[in-house]
């Protein structure tokens, strides 16, 4: 490589270089550990009425220590089934998790009555840490 | 020291000065459940069940206690051996202050589980621990109020067994739902929210 091609590629190469000593070993700071979902008003109607537009994910992606923890609000005008438990309208469900493993949850507010929540290990190598942000940077500018 | 490695070395230091730098972070507060919890507290739906000690079965009964609701049935194999064992552990953890945590198992096999069948199923792994009977209207209307699924599943025998939903309910003295643990969860995992329930 030409000298001259050197002084442009050297500082893209040091930044490339320091960008992920940043993202391999900085400790991910989120500034809450709950990911939110909520069943819309008028979801139960809409079932009975035959739309199977899906509202929430079908799989529900989460990270010990990141985001371990899930909260739904019920903001339908009937009570409806979440996992281990039953909301009533108005009502919030907080259900942290420990262990990484995937969870199969029946969920009234899926046409298919079946949420998966896939619980991934904490990103604690930086190798993970450096995957786990590249991954959140690739999902915040897909929507 | 070789330059051309330095060229590399340092922005890659760099980076992860910049990182050592970085806040270190924050433990989640003890006072948190391992529990689901639900938002805003409602009362726990009243059931009208019979117990196994003969006396009515309702969650006013139990008012003053910490309460821990569970539905099964005892000629199940799997799930609910292993619930009861964590209970009765958990009971036994807590100390003294188990007297005021009730466990009550409700039936979901109401053509098989009597009063008595209940009692010495549930006597077998802790005396303390209550359980509801009543008839097949009656526990319906328990299983809508808190979301329990039953489904039968008979054997080519004729035999039968029963999947059904297998959450604890955690009820606290004043009557309220306040969370609930997914099937699974050690004892000390209900310890800790216990701990919680009975101090509030």
């Amino acid at each position: 490589m030409s000298r001259r091609a050197w002084i442009l590629v050297a500082p893209l190469l040091g930044a490339l270089l320091a960008g992920l000593g940043w993202a391999g070993f900085t400790p991910i700071q989120v500034s809450s550990r709950e990911a939110l979902f909520e069943i819309p008003k008028g979801t139960y109607a809409r079932r009975r009425a035959g739309d199977l537009v899906e509202i929430l994910p079908g799989t529900i992606r989460l990270t010990l220590g990141v985001k371990d923890v899930l909260l739904i609000h019920n903001l339908d005008e009937v009570p409806q089934t979440f996992g281990p438990t039953i909301m009533m309208p108005g009502q919030s469900f907080r259900l942290p998790f420990e262990r990484a493993a995937s969870y199969q949850f029946i969920c009234t507010a899926h046409a298919s009555g079946q949420l998966t929540i896939e619980v991934e290990p904490e990103p604690v190598t930086p190798w993970a840490r450096i995957h786990w942000r590249a991954r959140q940077w690739w999902e915040n500018h897909k929507k | 020291m070789n330059v051309k490695l330095a060229r590399f070395a340092l922005p890659l230091l760099l980076g992860i000065g910049v990182a050592a730098a970085a806040p270190p972070r924050l433990s989640p507060p003890d006072d948190l459940f391992k529990a689901g919890t639900l938002s805003p507290v409602m009362p726990a739906p009243e059931l009208a069940l019979s117990g196994s000690d003969g006396k009515p079965f309702s969650i006013a009964r139990f008012r003053g206690k910490v309460v821990l609701l569970a539905f099964g049935f005892s000629n199940c194999g799997e799930v609910c051996p292993i619930t009861l064992a964590t209970l009765a552990a958990a009971r036994k953890k807590l100390g003294a202050d188990a007297a005021d945590v009730q466990v009550a198992y409700v039936t979901v096999d109401p053509e098989r589980d009597t009063a008595a069948q209940m009692k010495k199923f549930l006597g077998s792994f802790d005396p303390t621990f209550l359980g509801g009977v009543g008839t097949r209207p009656q526990l319906e209307a328990a299983y809508r109020d808190y979301g329990i699924s039953v489904n039968k599943v008979t054997n080519a025998d004729g035999s039968y067994t029963l999947g059904h939903s297998s959450s604890i309910y955690m009820i606290d003295r004043a009557g309220g739902l306040r969370a609930v643990m997914p099937y699974g969860h050690p004892a000390d995992d209900f310890v800790h929210d216990l701990k919680i329930l009975l101090r509030s």
